[in-house]
């Protein structure tokens, strides 16, 4: 399964509902173009939504901290909401759980922000 | 599942999740429970992608091969590429805290975390990685009670 990304608006905070695989190719490059379009257009409160990801590998995990690091860097802030128990093993194996601010309700995500 | 069984894929994208696909049909197919399944193709798409990659860098012309072996005690894995080699003092340590927000390096770590074994060889014909994973408990290969 592709990747599959939609956004909405909740509060001026941007959630991208994530579905299917992030990986090597499509999949990592559909995030980063969702990612820099979202942030050229000013919308530098973001949340990825990865309930319905089901499956990433080391492109991907490479892609969610360039998401991270470009939101930031542009003033931004970007949260993890609702992490499947792989995504979140992996985040937890690679160290970076504890790097990208890590949500598992919508509401308190959006109500995080700055 | 033969006892060994082995593929000659090009260096495509298609060859990773091509390799992936095998990777989890023959773990499946050895009984290997469901987590280790993931593990088992994951860490072969990751074996795949630096074999396409970084070692074939897609040239047209390199193959990747990959065979799996079925031996009393494991699955061993081998991914072949016809790249330049690989300096594995070159790799920097990706949960050093200067490298976590690297985008990249994460693959040999991640086969290293999921497999029991990973013996990665350079030489001047390219680049060898073997991941082996042990058979636990009585299921894989529908022997009971495997040593």
């Amino acid at each position: 399964m592709s990747m599959k990304l939609s956004t909405r608006q909740v509060d001026g905070v941007t959630i991208v509902d994530c579905s299917g695989r992030i990986t090597l190719g499509e999949g990592s490059v559909t995030l980063r173009d969702t990612v820099r379009d979202l942030l050229a257009k000013g919308n530098k409160k973001i949340v990825l939504n990865l309930a319905e990801v089901n499956y990433i590998d080391s492109s991907g995990i490479g892609e969610l901290v360039s998401a991270f690091t470009t939101t930031k860097n542009q003033g931004g802030e970007l949260k993890l909401l609702h992490l499947t128990k792989k995504v979140h093993d992996l985040l937890q194996i690679t160290k970076l759980y504890t790097v990208f601010d890590v949500k598992d309700d919508e509401a308190a995500a959006v109500k995080g922000f700055k | 599942m033969e006892q060994t069984v082995s593929y000659t894929l090009d260096s495509t994208l298609d060859t990773v999740d091509n390799a992936e696909e095998k990777a989890t049909r023959i773990a499946t197919e050895l009984g290997f429970a469901q987590d280790e399944v993931m593990q088992i193709s994951m860490a072969v798409r990751e074996g795949a992608v630096n074999a396409v990659l970084h070692g074939n860098a897609y040239a047209p012309d390199k193959k990747v091969t990959l065979a799996f072996e079925r031996t009393s005690e494991d699955l061993v894995i081998t991914i072949r590429d016809q790249g330049r080699g690989i300096d594995l003092d070159s790799i920097p340590n990706p949960l050093a805290p200067e490298n976590l927000l690297k985008t990249s390096g994460r693959g040999i770590f991640l086969m290293r975390s999921f497999m029991d074994v990973v013996e990665i060889r350079p030489s001047q014909t390219g680049t060898e990685v073997k991941l082996i994973k042990h058979v636990r408990g009585s299921s894989a290969g529908g022997k009971e009670g495997s040593q």
